[in-house]
């Protein structure tokens, strides 16, 4: 496959190469060894590209393939080559063992923290473009500082928190600190976004003789509408690989989300590797099949914080 | 002084100025809030044109609605963010185990972390960790973002599976190695066996000595999409015209990584690498569902030591001890890390422009 790559590179680089060797260098000799040099580089990106492609597929691979590998012959076949047959019995299993529960937690969590921190960062967003002061300045520099705190150093404390607030192993105990958590970047975004509304079309509302909340819902809502989906994408993304969260903050299976299922699963089924590689692509499918269909806007919510 | 209170909201993001005038307003110019939003036209336009202090004045009388806005933000925020900080640095003072009275105990846990070798032992592991992840992931993720940057449709292909790990849990995918690693009839065991890789077999999560390699690659595995996708869109950002001239003066293509690619993505390796420290830093999930802190205690980072210290050990006031030095030790890292790559440095630069 390498070498056919090679001989179609020869064509796709010599016009190039020769127009390089015309203008930079007039000796015939260099221009022929830098074609080469230019092919070697070639071969090699792709070489190390086609490295990198192993070490990124070959374990979803080992997933994909084991997943449907019968459980009775799996230490007997091999775990690369489906050889001893094949069967949708381990999915059954995975469904069986509650994976639809988990679904609809992980659905209603992550939802719900995404559609949280929207509700309650837009009129904070709109009010600190709208009336600056010395005391929204102060508010947005504390969220901003939101960012550099890391979750992992506050386990024990939110862990109490929701204790005491009798939300333990409930769904909204872990809406209400994973909304919390994606409040500096969601406000980032949407006042960075809502500065750039002119304020005359506000101007001319509250001229009009609407209120702020009218003007929010009729006006902002609309115009930010690209910088809710993208901060949203990335809050729902967020909360929905969080681990963390459920596993502290949850006990029973009814509330469990998927990562923490996947977990779960694995610790319940030890031996049963097949059934446990089923629950990992089941559990893993939404998210990525999501990926595939709507690329773009996925990955532009995953950079949108760090300028994508 | 905003960079000593929030480094890491201000290496990642600002590339302008940002300053509080006298009046306490926030105001930016240069691409602060352009590299957010993605709208490159609109960041142009200074943001004090748009509402003059002058009106603000005037409409003070009624700003009651402000309050209502920003409050539900300020609750959670306050409730979920702030509280819970507070709450770690009482409890660092004290003596709890989850029931009954809490005792102020001075600075007994702040003397017993300092005397504790298995905390100093987490927080070199964290430390190796940290460092040969930066080392592992950089230049991969540099290369594969360069490389996915082209618009040639197989690297766009290549790019699409290379991205998959990003959406995978970290439990999963702990899960997913952990099953792969197995010793015996583990994915790779099998391969190193029947495909003749014997470079493979090693007992790579049951060994003492390899375990903490192994989560390094592991953790590499899983973090390096999401910096290509840093990198491939700087990368993708660069003009044209400046390999065209460099081309035309008949520049290598090495010198053209070392003289234009790279100081070009300088930006994104900041950012970066702020992001690769400190998520290394406190990287948990995956090691929790790898190997769960072992063999014996040889991944224990410290973000797990907290977390057994204080869920399976019940010691509250002595996890959140430890808890407070891994939170100090993440806003030490990055503020070092700006100063170190001379991110200031750059930033007066700018502003001297």
């Amino acid at each position: 496959m390498i070498a056919s790559e090679r001989s179609t590179n020869v064509g796709r680089d010599k016009r190039p190469a020769a127009d390089r060797g015309t203008i930079g260098s007039p000796a015939g000799g260099q221009d022929c060894r830098s074609r080469a040099a230019a092919l070697f580089r070639r071969a090699l990106t792709l070489l190390a590209a086609c490295f990198w492609l192993i070490v990124v597929a070959a374990p979803l691979y080992y997933l994909v393939v084991v997943s449907i590998e019968p459980e009775a012959t799996f230490f007997n076949a091999s775990p690369w080559f489906p050889t001893a047959g094949v069967t949708l019995g381990n999915y059954a299993t995975v469904v069986d063992s509650g994976f639809f529960t988990y679904l609809r937690n992980s659905l209603i969590v992550s939802g719900g923290t995404t559609l949280m921190a929207l509700a309650v960062s837009l009129p904070c967003a709109y009010a600190i473009v709208r009336r600056r002061s010395r005391a929204t300045g102060t508010l947005f520099r504390v969220f901003l500082t939101g960012f550099a705190v890391p979750v992992q150093a506050l386990m024990v404390p939110l862990y109490i928190e929701v204790l005491r607030l009798h939300l333990f192993d409930t769904l909204i105990g872990l809406i209400l600190p994973l909304a919390a958590f994606s409040l500096p970047i969601t406000i980032l975004i949407l006042v960075n976004f809502l500065r750039d509304v002119p304020s005359s079309l506000i101007d001319a509302m509250e001229v009009d003789g609407a209120g702020q909340v009218r003007v929010l819902i009729s006006l902002v809502v609309p115009s930010a509408l690209p910088a809710l989906l993208t901060v949203g994408i990335y809050n729902f993304i967020m909360s929905w690989n969080n681990f963390l969260f459920p596993l502290l903050l949850t006990q029973s299976a009814g509330t469990a989300t998927i990562p923490l299922a996947v977990f779960n699963f694995e610790g319940n089924y030890l031996q049963n590797v097949p059934d446990i590689m089923a629950s990992v692509a089941l559990f893993t499918a939404p998210l990525v099949l999501l990926y595939l269909v709507a690329r773009r806007q996925m990955l532009k919510g995953l950079g949108a914080a760090f300028g994508v | 002084m905003l960079e000593a209170a929030f480094p890491v909201a201000l290496s990642t993001f600002s590339t302008g100025r940002v300053w509080v005038c006298r009046n306490g307003c926030i105001k930016e110019t240069g691409r602060f809030y352009q590299m957010l939003a993605d709208r490159p036209a609109a960041a142009s336009k200074p943001s004090y044109l748009l509402l003059p202090d002058a009106k603000a004045k005037k409409t003070h009388g009624q700003a009651r609605w402000a309050l209502w806005f920003l409050l539900p933000a300020a609750v959670l925020f306050g409730g979920f963010v702030l509280l819970p900080i507070i709450i770690a640095v009482v409890l660092s003072f004290s003596s709890w185990n989850g029931s009954g009275a809490v005792h102020y105990i001075g600075l007994n846990n702040w003397d017993r972390l300092l005397h504790d070798s298995s905390v100093a032992a987490a927080l070199e592991r964290t430390g190796l960790i940290v460092l040969f992840s930066w080392l592992l992931q950089e230049p991969i993720a540099i290369a594969l973002g360069i490389f996915a940057a082209s618009r040639a449709r197989y690297r766009a292909v290549l790019t699409t599976i290379y991205f998959i790990p990003m959406f995978i849990s970290a439990a999963a995918t702990g899960v997913l190695w952990s099953q792969l690693l197995a010793p015996y009839g583990g994915g790779v065991q099998y391969a190193a066996v029947h495909f003749h890789l014997g470079f493979l077999n090693h007992e790579w999560l049951a060994s003492p000595h390899l375990v903490l390699g192994t989560v390094i690659v592991l953790v590499a595995w899983e973090f390096i999409p999401f910096h290509t996708l840093l990198y491939q869109a700087a990368a993708s950002q660069i003009p044209r015209s400046l390999y065209e001239a460099a081309m035309l003066d008949g520049v290598g293509p090495w010198t053209r990584l070392r003289y234009i690619t790279l100081p070009m993505l300088r930006n994104s390796i900041v950012t970066s690498s702020t992001l690769n420290v400190v998520g290394s830093l406190t990287v948990f999930d995956l090691i929790y569902t790898l190997t769960g802190g072992g063999p014996g205690q040889s991944t224990t980072v410290l973000a797990l030591d907290q977390y057994l210290v204080g869920f399976k050990s019940f010691e509250f006031g002595y996890a959140s001890s430890i808890a407070i030095l891994l939170g100090v030790t993440g806003v030490a890292a990055s503020l070092i890390l700006i100063r170190v790559t001379g991110f200031g440095r750059m930033r007066s630069q700018a502003e001297g422009a």
